[in-house]
């Protein structure tokens, strides 16, 4: 009685030992990298790929999606079209193709006083920077990146500089390939940065991109992080950011997931000095079948933190969406401040969405509550903007936009805000062509 | 306010010890050898008298829970159960079947009125001023058989059959065959099977079509003996048009053991039936400093066959060491409506894990949760809820309101939602919030001369008065006294 159910290797976890048994010999880093990737390793083989009955991950069951594990991408450095993602908005850019940093196609200009470093060469001299946030993450496909990372860019602002351009990270997968790569971030104390992350990769391309961001950003350092989530229609996209935030600084983070096949976004703050506050925002547009799922978690460690987390989803054709968020509060974490919203709207019949909005709390003296709401569009509006001569689908568009501009918006980033909501407005006019 | 300066006074007659019901009733009892196993059901079916169809029933459900493994998704923490070191089957000796309460055990009779309960027809309940008029039909479970049953007569001159359920599998066993496990099959959850295997007794309700069952129907429940398990079953039909309203009340002796209560609850509404299930949950909740108290692993569901139909659970949780339930509501029938009203208070080393689950799948179907939990002293107190809606589930609607107090620094609340829309129809609204008393309430009450002990049970009366409510009379004043007791000693 009571036996263990018998865990069965899925064709992709096959895979994924091949692979790594294959690579783990020339894959960049130091001995004690490669000890660090052989333990990681384990500790996904144990786990497995997550699935339904992995709590944190019940609605994106991996074991059953991922039904195959594309090759590692070639070693020739592939050629990659410069993308037209977000025109208008200036920024540095640091491109990633198929998880290695290419200096020669990224523009550093801007950037005075900023470290960047390919992560491969970091991997090499064995920092200790690598793993530290991530490192803590008890997630079976962050483990898997630690086992598997190729490369990816490291990037350090330091104390009191205040870095006006904004910085692009862009990922770009190149075909069908396997990527894994790992970036670092450090924000000195007093510092500010405007970071924008970008994944793109062609259409019809079954790749699998598992990328993991490392932040760490000091006291009284202001961050503002968009994140542009626009893979090919066939990718599978799985992010993790981590970031440990200091006392009194502040972190606002965006992210906007339109691409991919299944995607699967996962942000874990951490709060590591007291009067730190965060806004965290998350806008969704999928159609067809799409598959999109964002994993929040919020670690109030200390006292005295404030967080703001609102995120919007528009689910079409027969698009799943997905919202999970976890507000925990710690023992003696007194004066916690945490408020988050969750709100889905269903443009057709067949959409779905699902939402994890959960709170835990040890300290009594906190003021944290959250909401959630999901529903179609409001016939009433509807019907005033229809009334005031507006064509169906325009009025459609019109509240859509203003739905998903509120959650765009609260990043409180002129520049880029605009750039992001014109990629949903973008995203509302082909979506006729979608479903 | 009398309710409130009830309260208070309530508050101050308790001593150091504030469990009132925790007493041993000295008293022979048949027991079934200690363990399980295919004797230990056949034993217990045969003492019930069942039909075989029973027993293969129980038999089936008893090889599956071996297939089975015990859930630990719950946020809650206990040793692992020995499931053979426990009794599953406690009987007082002298209940072969009273003809009528003379007969019955004196001493059983003598524990009835300590704990409060009319089992004799005339008497009302004591302490309710107005409530002459008021009667209440009374199922009293005493370990593992049904003691008595009042009013049984009355009830069936309406048609309302109320009665153990073992009596009802050897009078009614069409109706029971037809409806038993088609709410909670047996193969549902780990402790839902193994109660199907094991159960003992447990009270039966069914009200014919049409009918308003005349008066309040009520079970209490009593876990006495040592070591024994509590397995209850209760099933609840209202045919079309019927109307029913049921109580639940359970307490326990305090013993240094933990013991089981693992319960299962199936409530049947068809076209435009009504149920309204109350609970007042009073186990033992185990001594200050977290040894003893119940374990309270119970699935209760209700299904809204019919249209426009009906199913109303209100909860209020203070007792068990750990409480692990959550009163479900599956709306099948076109334009039924499920609700859900729950107060959970903890406190000492308490673990609460409960809440609903809403699952909407016919056209227009309606719910709303309103959920108030209350943790104190060292005490976990979550709620877990789900809402869905299927394809089908055109026009639902959801609200959800949790709230959450905290009083002290060493207790934990959370939140767990989970809201799942499969229609775009469907309009789901969910809300919680987490905090302790305001400083700013407590000042004004202070500052009006009461004193902080008053001050806290005047805002926690007003912090659950949405779901007290709810309740029935008789059980709102027991719920207001109950809830002020779990809190005595957690505040200043």
């Amino acid at each position: 009685m009571n036996a263990e159910p018998r865990i069965l290797n899925t064709p992709a976890e096959v895979t994924l030992a091949e692979a790594f048994s294959a690579s783990r010999g020339h894959l960049p880093g130091d001995a004690a990298v490669a000890a660090a990737r052989a333990v990681a390793f384990d500790a996904f083989q144990k786990k497995g790929l997550p699935h339904r009955r992995t709590e944190a991950w019940r609605y994106t069951d991996l074991r059953v999606l991922l039904r195959s594990v594309p090759p590692a991408p070639p070693a020739a450095p592939a050629s990659i079209a410069s993308a037209a993602l977000l025109p208008g908005l200036d920024r540095a850019r640091l491109v990633i193709v198929d998880g290695a940093y290419r200096p020669e196609l990224s523009d550093l200009s801007g950037l005075d006083g900023v470290e960047v470093t390919s992560l491969a060469t970091l991997l090499d001299q064995g920092d200790e920077r690598v793993g530290a946030l991530a490192g803590r993450l008890d997630d079976a496909m962050v483990a898997l990146n630690t086992a598997m990372m190729t490369g990816g860019v490291a990037i350090r602002v330091p104390a009191g500089l205040d870095v006006t351009r904004a910085v692009e990270i862009a990922h770009v997968t190149s075909g069908a390939y396997s990527v894994f790569a790992r970036n670092l971030i450090s924000v000195g104390a007093g510092a500010s940065l405007r970071v924008v992350e970008s994944f793109t990769g062609p259409d019809a391309a079954a790749s699998v991109a598992n990328i993991v961001t490392e932040a760490v950003i000091g006291d009284r350092a202001k961050v503002t992080w968009a994140k542009l989530q626009a893979e090919g229609n066939a990718a599978v996209h799985l992010s993790t950011t981590a970031v440990s935030i200091g006392g009194e600084s502040q972190f606002d983070h965006l992210t906007l997931m339109t691409g991919a096949s299944i995607s699967r976004s996962q942000s874990f703050v951490t709060y590591g000095g007291e009067f730190a506050r965060a806004g965290l925002f998350g806008a969704t547009m999928i159609g067809g079948k799409q598959h999109a799922d964002i994993m929040l978690g919020v670690d109030h460690a200390v006292p005295n933190g404030a967080s703001r987390e609102l995120f919007k989803a528009v689910m079409d054709g027969k698009a799943d969406g997905i919202f999970q968020g976890r507000i925990v509060v710690r023992p003696g974490a007194q004066k916690v401040d945490g408020k988050m919203m969750t709100q889905g709207l269903l443009l057709s019949e067949d959409a779905s969405f699902s939402v994890k909005p959960e709170l835990e709390i040890f300290a009594d003296d906190v003021q944290c509550a959250h909401g959630a709401t999901s529903g179609e569009i409001d016939e009433d509006m509807l019907f005033y903007l229809l009334s005031r001569g507006l064509p169906r689908a325009e009025a459609e568009t019109l509240l859509v936009t203003a739905f998903l501009a509120e959650a765009i918006e609260g990043l409180g980033d002129e520049a880029i805000g605009e750039a992001f909501e014109q990629v949903a407005r973008d995203w509302l006019a082909d979506r006729k062509t979608l479903s | 306010m009398p309710a409130v300066q009830e309260t208070v006074d309530q508050v101050r007659r308790i001593d150091v010890d504030q469990y009132k019901y925790g007493f041993v009733t000295d008293i022979e009892s048949d027991r079934a050898p200690k363990g399980l196993s295919e004797d230990i059901v056949r034993y217990i079916s045969a003492k019930k008298n069942e039909p075989e169809w029973m027993l293969e029933w129980r038999l089936e459900a008893y090889r599956r829970w071996l297939t089975m493994t015990e859930p630990t998704w719950a946020r809650v923490h206990y040793p692992k159960i020995d499931f053979d070191d426990l009794y599953y089957y406690s009987a007082p000796k002298s209940t072969k079947g009273p003809k009528s309460l003379d007969e019955v055990d004196p001493e059983l009779l003598a524990t009835y009125e300590k704990l409060g309960i009319p089992l004799r027809e005339r008497e009302i309940l004591a302490g309710v001023e107005g409530a002459s008029d008021r009667r209440v039909a009374v199922d009293a479970v005493f370990d593992s058989v049904s003691v008595v049953t009042t009013f049984k007569e009355e009830l069936k001159k309406a048609g309302v059959i109320f009665c153990a359920i073992s009596e009802a599998i050897r009078e009614y066993p069409d109706l029971v065959r037809k409806y038993l496990g088609s709410v909670v099959p047996t193969s549902d959850n780990f402790y839902a099977t193994l109660n199907s295997a094991v159960f003992s007794d447990g009270s039966f309700v069914y009200v014919p079509e049409g009918v308003r069952c005349p008066m309040e129907l009520s079970t209490y429940f009593r876990i006495n003996e040592r070591n024994t398990g509590q397995f209850e079953r209760t099933l609840i039909i209202a045919e079309k048009g019927a109307y029913v309203s049921y109580l639940e009340g359970c307490t326990a002796p305090m013993r240094d053991e933990n013991q089981l209560h693992a319960a299962v609850v199936e409530l049947v509404a068809l076209d435009d039936a009504e149920i309204k299930y109350s609970t007042v949950q009073n186990w033992y909740p185990g001594d200050k400093d977290g040894k003893g108290g119940i374990y309270n692993f119970v699935t209760k569901r209700g299904d809204c066959r019919g249209a426009r139909s009906k199913i109303s659970w209100t909860q209020v949780e203070t007792g068990s060491a750990i409480t692990w339930k959550y009163p479900s509501c599956i709306l099948r029938g076109d334009e039924s409506q499920g609700e859900f009203y729950s107060i959970a208070v903890s406190n000492g080393y308490q673990q609460v894990d409960s809440g609903t689950k809403m699952i909407h799948l016919g056209k227009n179907t309606r719910s709303r949760i309103i959920s108030k939990g209350i943790a104190a002293g060292r005490s976990d107190n979550t709620y877990r809820g789900l809402v869905s809606a299927h394809r089908k589930a055109s026009g639902a609607r959801n609200f959800t309101n949790c709230d959450s107090l905290l009083i002290g620094d060493q207790c934990g609340a959370h939140t767990v939602p989970y809201i799942e829309s499969k229609n775009a129809s469907a309009v789901f609204e969910h809300e919680a919030t987490t905090s302790k008393i305001a400083d700013d309430q407590l000042f004004y009450c202070l500052q009006r001369g009461l004193t902080s002990e008053e001050a806290v049970a005047l805002i926690v009366n007003g912090f659950v008065k949405d779901v007290i409510q709810q309740l029935p009379m008789e059980f709102a004043v027991e719920a207001q006294k109950l809830i002020s007791i779990s809190l005595e000693g957690s505040v200043g």
